[in-house]
């Protein structure tokens, strides 16, 4: 595939990864938080820590949508859906993440919820017009990349003066996610954060450019490079966060030029600030409460806010008592540190949230790399 | 003079449609089964009109093997086949994987109130020619109806029989480490095929389905290496190729190492699933089978495999390997090391 496949070009990652090792210090360890779920997936699918020196190791941040979403908002689509008759569309992979009761909203689909999988926004609008007798409910979970699609769903749905659609909104932002790794007390506890290094979002960079990390690799003295989602990209990244380390740089380097620049995508910007305003806090699953780290739908678009129309109360769900997502998002633990992992918490039955997604941390390393903890006669 | 029939008008096979009367086992249904069914399958044995078939016994020493496979699909014609020509290949491939010679099937319909009958002559249409040509006899079977909306459509379930010779295993506990693991071809055409016609989904593609019978295919491989270097055979359909890999390595505790470059499949599956975020090791073929065999005739098996129709794209893939963990591990492309593990539920597009 032209454009895909020059990224995954075997000999470029041989001589890429010659180079890490030849300048990573033997002397010195480097740890590497990705923060999103893409390159986590990218590493593990394409088995790019097998290529890389022992002492450079990289720790899987929050960056997964699905994994952050909290129990307490899909309770509450799969309660707009089985209390209140509501058609909610979702994206596929929000089905089976766990929520109370041993429910998820595929659970729920058996118990009679209408909950319908959707690829856009788009579709779900399309829904809504073609059920006039129903309400619609379109559940909006994502990082700055999907946001501008759901708003711009808000603005046709507002134009249209359609009566029965609303949006559900959970839409994060990446870069206070990332200031509250380093900054939460919950880090205090578990001690120092061992990272040296962030490779930063690719598709959200698209969006927001590169200047919203500029403030962070400053004041946290922390190096970042904005990397796209193919494997040579990610180990491309590598090697410029090892060069920075090296040098005792901290900037912000983008690898991504082919689609990011500093600015970003302005008219997306414009489009997400018209239709959404900052909420004052927003739970994470794993990471709690996170200060000015959503969106939510500004007053004037409120005829088609779901928290509003039906009005929603958020009630927190804690996790798992012995559940360490909380310190595996922030880098400071292992999925195999934790009980949990592959005993009671597996892909089949999430316990927390990173093993919820295929991109979260447990989930990865579960699927793609747990052959590296245990001792296997080579081919 | 000719004799008139005991029914008197005709089935509408135009612009007809599946009345509750069609499963109520009166005329109507016996009208069904004689216009449609018995007419499009004909053999002796269904001709008979009895409950059941009277089937010969298999040859001494030979053994019979059974197979079952129930067949619900949305939509009901996709690109490449239907869920008539998939009812029958399902099942004729489920008994050529034992190693048999699949020669009679059985099959049972559950019809959805309000189906158009010339959608049903078509599947069923379609069924016969797949069973002609794949040796099969469609013997005996039944016809159910259920109320509007308690269907989708069409099920078909398939029962198939064959005979097996004497002496031949082939099975899932087969495996031995040092064995080598071919594939008939391109994996993952039937998934996208289907996929692509998904309700808002829909995206244009020149994928069709692969279904296809591959009692031929198996025949001849059979016929081309000593008997007992073929251990096991397997058509990776739901869950993909990596899921039957880990039930071979579950079933005979083994391990396989494959190599992802030479898993053969179509750039167009590969950018489909690129665009989904789906990974073709984990997508549904139909008409491909996985085949482990003993190290000094994977040639011969590779070069017979490749001068069959079902078989042209064949490809050694990788190895069996001792491990007690049972791990399925695939060196990538990208000189990198994983785990190509169960598939946890249904593989879902990711959001990013």
């Amino acid at each position: 595939m032209k454009y895909i496949d020059e990224f995954r070009d075997g000999e470029i990652a041989k001589a890429l990864a010659t180079k890490i090792r030849a300048e990573a210090q033997p002397d010195r360890r480097y740890h590497f938080m990705e923060f999103c779920g893409g390159h986590t997936h990218a590493l593990s699918r394409y088995g790019v820590p097998a290529l890389l020196p022992d002492n450079v190791q990289m720790v899987h941040g929050p960056g997964c949508p699905v994994c952050v979403l909290p129990i307490g908002r899909i309770d509450q689509a799969i309660g707009l859906a089985l209390d209140h008759g509501a058609i909610v569309c979702t994206y596929g992979d929000t089905m089976r993440v766990p929520a109370s009761g041993s429910l998820s909203m595929q659970r729920a689909k058996a118990r009679g919820a209408d909950i319908r999988m959707v690829y856009s926004p788009a579709d779900a609008l399309k829904i809504a017009r073609a059920n006039p007798t129903r309400e619609v409910v379109f559940f909006a979970i994502g990082f700055e990349t999907t946001t501008p699609p759901t708003a711009l769903v808000i603005r046709q749905a507002a134009k249209e003066n359609l009566p029965n659609f609303s949006v559900l909104c959970c839409h994060v932002l990446t870069p206070s996610a990332i200031t509250h790794i380093l900054e939460s007390p919950e880090v205090k506890q578990w001690g120092t954060v061992p990272l040296d290094g962030f490779v930063g979002p690719a598709h959200v960079s698209i969006l927001i450019g590169s200047a919203p990390y500029e403030g962070f690799a400053r004041d946290y003295r922390q190096p970042v490079v904005i990397a796209g989602f193919e494997p040579l990209d990610v180990m491309q990244a590598i090697l410029m966060l090892i060069r920075q380390v090296n040098e005792g740089r901290h900037e912000v380097e983008n690898e991504f030029t082919r689609a990011v620049n500093r600015e970003g995508n302005l008219a997306a910007q414009k489009l997400v600030a018209e239709v959404f305003e900052l909420r004052e806090s927003f739970e994470w699953r794993g990471l709690g409460e996170v200060a000015h780290s959503a969106l939510r739908i500004r007053p004037a678009f409120a005829q088609w806010d779901a928290e509003q129309r039906f009005d929603l109360a958020y009630r927190p769900v804690p996790d798992h008592k012995q559940c360490d997502c909380g310190a595996i998002l922030r880098g400071v633990k292992r999925p195999t540190d934790c009980k949990l992992f592959a005993t009671v918490c597996t892909p089949e039955n999430p316990m927390g949230s990173c093993m919820v997604s295929s991109e979260g941390a447990c989930a990865a390393h579960y699927s793609y790399g747990r052959w590296k903890d245990i001792a296997i006669v080579p081919a | 003079m000719s004799i008139k029939k005991d029914y008197l008008r005709p089935i509408d096979f135009k612009t007809g449609r599946i009345d509750m009367n069609h499963g109520a086992g009166g005329r109507a249904a016996a009208q069904l089964i004689e216009e449609l069914f018995a007419r499009a399958f004909e053999n002796p044995a269904l001709r008979e009109g009895n409950d059941g078939a009277v089937l010969p016994a298999p040859p001494p020493g030979h053994r019979l093997v059974m197979a079952t496979d129930a067949h619900v699909i949305s939509p009901l014609f996709f690109p490449g086949g239907d869920i008539g020509a998939l009812s029958v290949h399902g099942t004729v491939n489920d008994v050529a994987m034992m190693g048999a010679q699949p020669l009679y099937l059985a099959a049972s319909f559950i019809l959805e109130e309000g189906y158009p009958l010339a959608d049903l002559k078509r599947l069923v249409d379609s069924m016969a020619a797949a069973a002609r040509e794949a040796g099969v006899a469609i013997v005996t079977g039944d016809t159910k109806v259920v109320e509007q909306g308690k269907g989708d459509g069409v099920f078909i379930s398939t029962t198939g029989v064959g005979w097996l010779p004497p002496g031949r295993r082939i099975a899932g506990d087969q495996a031995q480490p040092g064995d080598v693991v071919l594939v008939s071809g391109t994996i993952g055409e039937h998934g996208v095929a289907v996929l692509s016609l998904r309700e808002s989904l829909e995206f244009e593609t020149a994928i069709t389905s692969d279904t296809a019978a591959l009692n031929g295919l198996t025949a001849a491989m059979l016929a081309a290496v000593p008997e007992g270097s073929v251990r096991v055979l397997r058509d990776p359909t739901r869950g993909g190729l990596a899921t039957t890999l880990n039930e071979i390595t579950r079933q005979s505790g083994v391990g396989i190492t494959l190599d992802e470059a030479a898993i053969p499949v179509l750039p167009q599956v590969e950018a489909a699933c690129e665009l989904l975020g789906l990974d073709p090791l984990y997508v549904a073929n139909e008409g491909k089978l996985v085949a482990v065999c003993a190290p000094d005739v994977a040639d011969t098996l590779l070069a017979t495999m490749r001068e069959h129709p079902n078989g042209h794209a064949a490809a050694r893939i990788g190895v069996v390997t001792e491990d007690p963990h049972r791990f399925v591990q695939m060196t990538t492309r990208f000189g990198g090391r994983r785990v190509v593990d169960w598939l946890s539920g249904e593989q879902l597009p990711r959001i990013c």
